[in-house]
């Protein structure tokens, strides 16, 4: 990265982010660096970025920091002392009186609720990310291929797609996933990713096949083609490079949809299965006590609320700095 | 326009059948069926269970079976878990609760989204803008299942207004929490998409003509831009049935409310082959010729879409 000559706080912090990408996108293309500043006005945007950071680093350290300052892990529960082994409110110790131990109370096992809805944070991020991901494997490639291979076999392709969009997924997906539940919870967790990613590749397909559709044609294709470069490769280091704005801001989009399916297949109890826990299950946990213990229902569910209307603040703010032609909600 | 409607039509009833196939193989091929459950039959009574529901007939047979009691009689059969009771049945019962909840919630969407959404266009970039566009932002970021009980604490556990739970017939207080929780989100989609569109009609050339011509501003935005500006969201119905359908079955489950949703999850817990092949036929049928349907309507509303 060239070095900048004034350092304002400002590209302080973008300089922090834009290392983190990979560098080839930062070299020598201004369309990043651009896109970056129109991000960083947008204040909503840059809220959600900081939101968003502060959660995921929350969710990855806050569990070690909790057990180093207080001695306990998310599933540690009280022996010896049965007075521990029930629910506390927010800030408050055994005897009802005011203690930093539980900021966000405990749960009925006496488990400390902050150290589960970051460790549930954990896995409500890390399945949006992966099932994305999958999702992105899928329509990237699919779209691709499709758009540039052309005529009837694309044809066949998006009338696939067609079909595949009409379909009822939730149904489908609720069937598949309570047809194989598995009996560890890792398992269900792969089945989660093959069921919430192999339904949410379709948008992406066609976002991509038209990006590769108005690219085909262009010199650079065209310059490859003619130095006998294969059609693979054309694909995936000349066509699918080009693609990425539109890919990244759907991409952002689909993370929050994707938590939000996962929280509600958890909630009807087949999504993430004890002993892991998501944002999503600890809610639907916390339903069960709604009257008399709510704080088990609020943090989780107001911590997941926040983390995706954040996310969907940094779609929305990307989309517009990236792509300000690209409209839909 | 005829042939679009036959053409599409092509489309549907083949897609309906692959649905009701993969839901029917998804059950076929995981491990275990409906008496595979807790306690071990006597081989005996599961030997006459099984020939009682052909589950002794190879698989094709099974499959041809089912699929032609759908095609030619549209009957689903017998419900396992609750013994006795035809599927239709079950669903003819159900409907209506779900019916019910969802259209109420749809209207509500419709009225509150449209007006949200129109005010923000109007008065882009002021407070009114900011405002009802984060407060649709949060509708679409708070899952139901979240959104449900908190209304439930704090307007039935907390004030005493609204009864908490239960169906109590039509028009009922009971209906006021599960319509709210349902439309939240498509409140807030109609809210972005109402403004979206509105922003865009409202720059065109005819509602300068329109101006021009000296209309007042309510006539400007009521007859001309509305009617430009709504298009986005007579395209989203489609998907918004798709979304109606997740949300059921969440605020069904939360206001434990007798509807087509929580059946179908009790259904595909118990393993109720029966139940869940009926409820998803039932639910592929409705949505896709809805889609038709919201595809028609697009089109006479829309001079410049044409099918051909």
């Amino acid at each position: 990265m060239e070095p900048e000559n004034k350092i304002s706080p400002e590209m302080a912090v973008a300089e922090e982010v834009h290392s983190e990408e990979p560098s080839e996108l930062v070299h020598g293309t201004s369309l990043w660096r651009d896109a970056w500043r129109r991000l960083l006005k947008n204040k909503l945007a840059v809220f959600g970025l900081i939101v968003v950071i502060l959660i995921t680093l929350a969710s990855i350290t806050g569990p070690t920091i909790i057990k180093r300052t207080f001695g306990f892990t998310p599933d540690y529960i009280p022996t010896g002392d049965m007075k521990l082994v029930r629910s506390f409110p927010p800030f408050r110790g055994p005897d009802g009186e005011f203690s930093w131990k539980h900021p966000m109370g405990t749960d009925n096992a006496g488990r400390d609720q902050l150290a589960r809805v970051l460790q549930g944070g954990q896995i409500s991020l890390f399945v949006g990310i992966i099932a994305t991901l999958v999702s992105l494997i899928i329509g990237v490639s699919y779209g691709a291929i499709s758009g540039y291979v052309g005529g009837s076999v694309d044809n066949l392709m998006m009338r696939i797609v067609d079909v595949l969009y009409s379909l009822p997924y939730v149904i489908l997906v609720i069937v598949l996933l309570a047809m194989f539940r598995s009996q560890t919870p890792r398992g269900q967790l792969i089945l989660l990713f093959v069921a919430l990613g192999s339904v949410s590749w379709l948008t992406m397909a066609r976002i991509v096949r038209g990006q590769v559709l108005s690219l085909k044609n262009q010199e650079f294709v065209l310059a490859a083609r003619a130095t006998g470069v294969s059609a693979p490769r054309i694909i995936f280091r000349h066509l699918v490079p080009n693609t990425l704005g539109p890919v990244i801001v759907y991409a952002t989009l689909t993370i929050p949809q994707i938590m939000l399916s996962e929280a509600f297949l958890s909630f009807l109890g087949l999504g993430v299965q004890a002993p892991l826990a998501s944002w999503g299950s600890l809610a639907a946990d916390g339903i069960q006590n709604i009257a008399i213990f709510p704080w088990q229902l609020i943090f989780p569910g107001v911590t997941m609320a926040l983390t995706l209307f954040s996310l969907n603040f940094l779609g929305d703010g990307l989309r517009d700095a990236l792509d300000p032609q690209m409209r839909t909600v | 326009m005829l042939r679009f409607i036959i053409r599409r039509l092509l489309i549907t009833i083949p897609t309906i059948l692959v649905v009701i196939t993969i839901a029917w193989g998804l059950i076929k091929l995981a491990p275990g069926n409906f008496y595979s459950g807790e306690k071990r039959l006597p081989p005996a009574i599961e030997k006459n269970i099984r020939e009682k529901y052909g589950l002794d007939k190879p698989w094709y047979q099974q499959y041809g079976k089912t699929m032609w009691n759908i095609v030619r009689h549209f009957d689903f059969g017998t419900s396992l878990r609750f013994e006795g009771q035809s599927v239709n049945g079950i669903i003819w019962r159900s409907l209506p609760v779900s019916a019910a909840v969802g259209i109420l919630a749809y209207i509500l969407a419709l009225v509150v989204g449209i007006a949200m959404g129109s005010i923000a266009a109007l008065k882009q970039n002021s407070r009114w803008d900011y405002s009802s566009m984060a407060l649709a932002m949060l509708g679409i970021s708070i899952p139901n299942f979240v959104l449900g009980p908190i209304l439930v604490l704090v307007f039935s556990l907390s004030l005493y207004w609204l009864p908490p739970s239960r169906w109590g017939g039509f028009p009922s207080w009971n209906l006021v929490l599960p319509v709210i929780t349902l439309s939240a989100i498509y409140m807030a989609y109609i809210a972005r998409l109402t403004r979206a569109g509105m922003l865009e009609v409202l720059r065109s050339d005819y509602i300068r003509t329109a101006r021009a011509k000296g209309l007042s501003e309510k006539d400007v935005v009521i007859k001309h831009a509305l009617r430009g500006g709504l298009m986005p969201v007579v395209s989203f119905t489609g998907p918004a049935l798709a979304f109606l359908l997740t949300g059921t079955v969440v605020v069904e489950r939360i206001f434990s409310l007798p509807g087509l949703g929580n059946y179908f999850i009790q259904a595909s817990l118990n393993r109720d082959e029966p139940l869940i092949i009926g409820i998803v036929a039932f639910i592929a049928i409705t949505l896709l010729f809805m889609n038709l349907l919201v595809d028609i309507v697009y089109a006479y509303l829309d001079p410049r879409v044409r099918y051909n």
